[in-house]
């Protein structure tokens, strides 16, 4: 048996990287466990001749397609919209695309100002330290004065519009609706030992340059630096429970396929939205024979995604493809609820610069654009480079049918019950996204754009994974309380975009780490009476 | 090379459907995606397509009667417009690999005006635009609800 720790981390993303660097501080031992490994600069696909081809092999989005030995698989047959992730150090931050809202004031007080849904235990003003503790920490590039939020000032100056962005903004002036220049956790300075963004215009699949802050590079060199350990190839299959019902540590199989216990005072889950359901409901005991910490039946339940909506079309000159970082522009016109509408709530729209070469004609292809023969190469060079759109991302509302729960046949490679998905999208979300595709379309028309094509849901567009172990402060309606800690298992937090009440209509990154932050303040300021 | 798994027919037959997605263009200076260095690429690329591409070529060779390399070009064109109606996905896959390499070769890259190197280190130059545009939505008032 190894060495007990004061506090054991399971996933090394957005989450647990921030809750670790946090709690580093405190001088306890700290250790994180993390299935995958470190990715060197010089592994992304950005280095080489083939970086269309690797988002389609060994730096796909979707772990089914990646199927890396560190991937699990997702049976996702059940759901129109399929989980996309990354898993190893910097968890899915290695493949996000660096979009950094934060939710708004009212997205907490659902429930007060909508009467759907329930308002979160917090609030927009508790965290506002957090957002911007984590704005340095990640190193976010943008404008201060947006009307759509709260005053705040990021660190980095805006990325730069380009082409596109000057055309959408026009476009956006022209229809008098709100637009701004996106938080980004791209650097678009020299920032605290990163290198500035040169363009490389292939973020998602990971940034060779080290412009975009994944959390490998940003969170993790100071937390190791202050002490916490990161043990990586380490797959963590339950967490275990001893006679008092208090978390005591957990299994898990170490880089040698070798099984481990790991004794541990405090577990920490950040294994985001279907790894935490998933690692739950493995763990089962007498005391909790429906997994861990789930009396109240809630683990794995009130999955929720951002359904997008994508609308895109083609403009007449050549803009600037997939130079630069894709995503630059955010509206939020259609975000706060409006009863003129057929639907609550709203989204945000996020504006996408342009793709790649290849990235054009495998979409353009799968569509029906490209002809097959002569004309196909007359018919590809109208689009390449021409092409500018915008998805909706629509707020998801919690629903208890959509959920994560354990694939009776699945498995991973170490042999642990893979996650299986059961999710529809709602009518009310069905209508908002009609509502963003009809604007989108009106935005591109006004951009000049033709040739209008509308992609929705993104099939490959579940990368915003929420609300499967709820907060509240009631334990028979959630998970874990109002700062993280499980109702059932006093010894128990998580961190992750699990404990989301609802969703927002924004990317969570920002918010999920703010969260993670303020939990290991909570822990931090209640250290000498934690599991009263 | 022989990492493809496919027969001799199949390696053929998939050559021919290349050079019939992509032919060669004269007008614009770029090979067919049957040539040589396009198409030993698209050999040593079908990886995580292996499989698709294989039961498309056996469906390909199904609807043809035989070798679709060994048609003759009219008949050739018919089975290739009756496949891509009910190709389905393993269709899609042999496309998309087909696309992958062709898209990458240097001559391609060239006659579309793209330099053919990746794209670190050197990066690519984005202009800053007319950050002016932003003057009427910086004069709006705050537009975010407020609650208590
Ligand atoms: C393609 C893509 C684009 C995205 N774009 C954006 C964007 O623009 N903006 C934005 O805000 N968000 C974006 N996201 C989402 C963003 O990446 C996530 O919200 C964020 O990373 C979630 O943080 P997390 O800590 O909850 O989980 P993750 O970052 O996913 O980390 C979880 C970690 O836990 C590890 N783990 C899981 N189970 C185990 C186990 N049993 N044992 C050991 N380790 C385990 C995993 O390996 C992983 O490293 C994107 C995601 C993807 C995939
Ligand atoms: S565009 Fe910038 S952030 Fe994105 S991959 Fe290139 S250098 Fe990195």
């Amino acid at each position: 048996m190894l060495d007990k720790v004061d506090a054991l981390i399971v996933g090394s993303g957005a989450s647990g990287a921030a809750v670790a660097w946090s709690l580093a501080d405190t001088r306890m031992r700290i250790v994180c466990l993390e299935q995958g490994d470190w990715v060197k600069p010089t592994d992304y696909p950005s280095n080489g001749r083939d970086w269309e081809a690797r988002l389609f092999s060994d730096f796909a989005i979707n772990p089914n397609r990646r199927a890396r030995p560190t991937d699990y698989p997702i049976n996702d047959a059940n759901s129109p919209i399929k989980v996309v992730n990354f898993n190893g150090v910097g968890g899915s931050t290695i493949m996000y695309t660096a979009h950094f809202p934060r939710m708004h004031p009212s997205d907490f007080r659902v429930r007060t100002l909508d009467g759907v849904a329930d308002d979160w235990p917090i609030d927009y003003a508790t965290l506002e330290p957090y957002f911007a503790e984590n704005d340095r920490m990640m190193g976010v590039s943008g404008l201060a004065g947006d009307p759509a939020y709260p005053p705040h000032q990021p660190p980095m100056p805006p990325l730069p519009l380009g082409k596109s962005g000057a055309r959408f903004g026009k476009a956006m002036n022209q229809l008098g609706w709100h637009w701004w220049p996106s938080d980004s956790t791209i650097a678009t300075t020299d920032y605290e030992g990163r290198a500035r963004c040169i363009n490389l215009g292939h973020c998602t699949p990971g940034c060779a340059q080290g412009a975009k802050a994944s959390t490998d590079i940003t969170y993790w060199p100071h937390a190791i630096r202050a002490g916490v350990e990161l043990r990586t190839m380490c797959r963590v299959r339950e967490v275990t429970v001893d006679a008092h019902g208090m978390a005591s540590g957990v299994i898990y199989y170490d880089a040698e396929g070798k099984e481990q216990f790991q004794p541990a005072e405090v577990v920490i889950l950040a294994c985001n939205g279907v790894g935490t359901p998933r690692l739950m409901l493995n763990s089962v005991s007498a005391k909790f024979p429906n997994g861990i910490a789930n009396s109240s039946g809630l683990v794995g339940k009130n999955l929720m995604f951002h359904p997008y909506a994508l609308t895109y079309g083609y403009v007449d000159e050549p803009l600037d493809g997939n130079h630069g970082p894709p995503l630059c522009l955010w509206s939020q016109q259609f975000y706060e609820t409006d009863p003129g509408r057929d639907f609550v709530r709203g989204y945000t729209f996020q504006f996408g610069r342009g793709v790649g070469a290849i990235m054009e004609a495998i979409v353009s292809a799968n569509a029906g654009r490209l002809p097959w023969g002569e004309e196909h190469h007359g018919a590809y060079r109208k689009l390449v480079n021409r092409r500018i759109g915008l998805s909706a991302i629509c707020e998801d509302l919690p629903d208890e049918h959509n959920r994560v729960t354990l694939d009776p046949d699945l498995k991973d490679s170490s042999g642990i019950p893979a996650p299986k998905l059961d999710y529809t999208i709602s009518a009310n979300s069905l209508k908002m996204m009609d509502h963003g595709i009809a604007r989108a379309k009106e935005v591109l028309t006004a951009a000049g754009a033709s040739n209008i094509a509308v992609e929705s849901p993104i099939l490959n567009g579940g990368w915003h994974l929420l609300g499967t172990a709820r907060m509240g402060t009631d334990p028979e309606r959630s998970v874990v309380n109002e700062w993280g800690r499980c109702h059932d298992v006093k010894n128990l937090f998580i961190v992750d975009g699990s404990i989301w009440v609802t969703s927002g209509g924004v990317n969570p990154t920002s918010t999920i780490q703010a969260l993670a932050l303020y939990i290991a303040d909570s822990i931090k300021q209640r250290l000498a009476n934690l599991f009263d | 090379m022989q990492n493809h798994d496919l027969s001799a027919d199949q390696v053929r037959d998939l050559r021919a459907l290349a050079g019939m997605i992509i032919p060669p263009s004269a007008a614009y200076d770029v090979p067919g995606a049957d040539d040589e260095k396009i198409f030993n690429d698209i050999l040593r690329s079908l990886e995580r397509d292996r499989d698709d591409i294989r039961r498309a070529l056996s469906h390909l060779a199904a609807i043809g009667g035989c070798a679709f390399a060994d048609l003759e070009a009219e008949r050739r064109t018919e089975v290739a417009a009756a496949f891509r109606e009910v190709g389905g996905a393993p269709l899609a896959a042999l496309v998309r690999v087909v696309l992958l390499c062709y898209y990458r070769d240097d001559r391609v890259m060239r006659s579309l005006g793209q330099e053919a190197r990746p794209p670190f280190p050197k990066g690519h130059v984005v202009e800053q635009g007319d950050w002016s545009l932003l003057d009427p939505v910086r004069a709006r008032p705050p537009m975010y609800r407020t609650v208590d």
